[in-house]
């Protein structure tokens, strides 16, 4: 990493807007860098911060900041990618995630998804007061390795049952892991859901999602 | 039988005092008599009284004979104004009210009603708000928020006006836009004087047989107004590094308006705590730094504004605030009453036992989803650790009864105080 490279991963990593998005335009628009490295660096930037959340450094503002900065900087960046057959980066494996039925809740869902997409995974978020059929349709059609649930009520506890009972009825269950999360979210809605997992942030969320997948391998 | 069946005015008048005492009692941090069980509930009324959420909202006479049965049945030593947190369907359809999905307006009849977390105000516009936050709400806020208030984008701008100027300033009345909006609005009104008129109806009526209504007023922390309710939660989180002047600037302003108002409220009731929801403070929501530059400074000058005017601040501090503890301690001691969600109330107790009174928090979890013996348990726990400690607890659930909370589980709760702590 070069130093200019190695400038835009600190400026992104330390929350200065300003400074990280101006440096970004200008090694994408002017001085022709690649915007695939360019993502790259904002990755590493988000390791970064990733980290610094889960010790406690940093919390939601900072996440959320950071994902509006690699929003716009990816918008500069990809339609500037001239790809070549194969060349797309691979995810490490594909979440469908949810708000379940009854709850028309999103602030944490929305940022479990983006980080997530961040850490490589391919996502698929079904939006929100997801009814138990959508699911059940969504994930029989998608067929992901992960399901994620999420609810901030406590009628979730009884729409995440539901929806895990029909995932087992359609024979579907088997074939991904199931994490749910949400303020109200403890072991024992865990185990009164029959989820495999529970988190409490989104680095939880990413960090089970990397754990089942390095399991599968 | 319940209480009010058999006991004349005098005995009712007895009991009364005997609870209101216990709770000042726990704000003076003298342990009384027994612990003190409050109850606040929105629509698990609903599940209680075996109607829909929708019926709960619309129909102010079931909700007052279901609230009041409830009240009645477990005999809580204070119960939060009921009516008010449940009935709100007239006043939503009569305002046109936008920042929620309601029963029978994008949630179906067996939902709560659900905040739309959404910018409702655009950061270029602090500015507009700080100058004339009359004026903004006005021509802008009120409009975007209540569908009644279309039209009064037009509404006469008056910071400016003079002499003549006053005079002339009034003319966008006469558009008639603007004249439909207004006579909108007074009909709205006359929807709001009959839901207060039901809720501070049944207020006086369950004081009447010997229960005290907890707090006779509501207020939020300055933070949380504006991020919840004017910039969302996106907005205010990025504003923490985009324009931590403004932002700054802003909730001081609101502070100011909200002690005011706050004041004032609770003055018109004659009760002296005020219910004031905690969003934007838990642990994981900000940093430290963070909480104790924007967040706490506002709401700790406020509690202390509520204070020299003889009110008692109610917190309630929502999700986990374990590592806000120590700092949130920075109040005069005996004035306040902290209610908890999450937190491990032993901990809270351990740091803050000596400063304010503490209510809650069996969790929702529990009490949803647990048994009766899940739920003695808990209390059992809460008694042995903070109660018999000393600790000056005014038991409850986390944040009310859970909506889907099972009635036995709520006998349980009220046996188990009794059980174990007089």
């Amino acid at each position: 990493m070069n130093e200019q490279e190695k400038q835009l991963v600190d400026w992104l990593a330390e929350m200065d807007e300003e400074r990280a998005l101006e440096l970004a335009k200008r090694m994408l628009l002017e001085e022709g860098a690649d915007p695939l490295r360019v993502l790259q660096l904002c990755r590493d930037a988000m390791d970064i911060v990733g980290k610094r959340f889960e010790a406690g450094e940093y919390f939601l503002p900072e996440l959320v900041l950071a994902g509006e900065m690699l929003e716009t900087i990816g918008a500069i960046a990809r339609p500037l990618i001239k790809h070549a057959p194969g060349e797309e980066p691979k995810k490490l494996g594909k979440v469908l995630i949810g708000t379940v039925h009854g709850d028309l809740h999103d602030i944490g869902k929305n940022i479990v998804s983006f980080m997530l997409d961040i850490n490589g995974f391919e996502v698929k978020d079904i939006g929100i007061d997801v009814s138990v059929k959508s699911f059940v349709d969504e994930v029989s059609a998608y067929r992901p390795d992960v399901v994620g649930l999420s609810g901030f009520l406590t009628l979730a506890f009884d729409s995440m049952k539901e929806t895990i009972e029909a995932l087992e009825k359609a024979g579907l269950r088997k074939d991904f892991k199931l994490m749910i999360g949400g303020g109200q979210i403890d072991e024992t809605v865990r185990a009164y859901t029959g989820a495999d997992a529970f988190g409490t942030n989104a680095v939880d969320a990413v960090n089970l999602c990397k754990k089942w997948m390095a399991e599968t391998v | 039988m319940s209480t009010a069946d058999h006991k004349g005015p005098a005995d009712t008048k007895a009991a009364y005092d005997a609870r209101w005492q216990r709770i000042l009692d726990c704000v003076a941090l003298k342990q009384p008599d027994r612990m003190p069980v409050a109850m606040y509930a929105t629509f698990w009324l609903a599940t209680y009284g075996g109607i829909s959420n929708r019926e709960l909202m619309y129909d102010y006479e079931k909700t007052k004979e279901i609230a009041e049965r409830a009240v009645l049945e477990f005999e809580p030593d204070a119960v939060a104004p009921l009516v008010a947190g449940a009935a709100l369907g007239p006043i939503f359809d009569a305002v046109d009210y936008k920042q929620l999905r309601w029963p029978g307006h994008g949630v179906g009849d067996h939902q709560p009603y659900q905040y739309l977390d959404r910018e409702y105000m655009k950061a270029e516009e602090y500015t507009d708000l700080l100058r004339d936050p009359t004026g903004f709400y006005l021509n802008r806020y009120l409009p975007r928020i209540f569908g009644a208030f279309e039209g009064f984008e037009q509404f006469p701008v008056l910071p400016g006006a003079f002499y003549f100027r006053c005079i002339t300033a009034l003319r966008p009345l006469a558009h008639p836009e603007l004249r439909k909006a207004v006579l909108r609005v007074l009909d709205a009104a006359q929807e709001v004087e009959r839901f207060m008129n039901h809720s501070a109806q049944w207020n006086k009526r369950i004081a009447s047989l010997g229960f005290p209504i907890m707090n006779g007023s509501n207020s939020g922390a300055p933070y949380d107004i504006v991020a919840d309710y004017f910039r969302g939660a996106t907005g205010m989180m990025t504003d923490l590094y985009r324009h931590k002047d403004k932002l700054l600037e802003t909730v001081d302003m609101m502070r100011v308006n909200l002690s005011k108002m706050t004041i004032a409220n609770a003055k018109a009731t004659g009760n002296p705590i005020v219910f004031i929801p905690i969003h934007w403070g838990p642990d994981a929501f900000m940093s430290q730094k963070q909480f104790e530059t924007f967040w706490w400074p506002s709401l700790r000058q406020m509690m202390l504004d509520l204070i020299d005017a003889d009110l008692i601040p109610m917190p309630l501090w929502e999700a986990d605030c374990t590592k806000r503890l120590e700092t949130i301690k920075d109040i005069p001691a005996g004035k306040c009453i902290y209610w908890f969600e999450r937190t491990d109330m032993v901990k809270a107790y351990e740091v803050l036992g000596d400063v304010v009174a503490l209510r809650g928090n069996l969790s929702p979890s529990t009490l949803t989803t647990g048994t009766p013996a899940d739920v003695d348990a808990e209390v059992k726990h809460l008694v042995d650790k903070v109660w018999n400690r000393g600790g000056n607890l005014i038991l409850d659930t986390a944040f009310g009864i859970p909506d889907e909370t099972p009635v036995r589980n709520i006998r349980a709760m009220y046996d188990a105080a009794r059980k174990y702590a007089g």
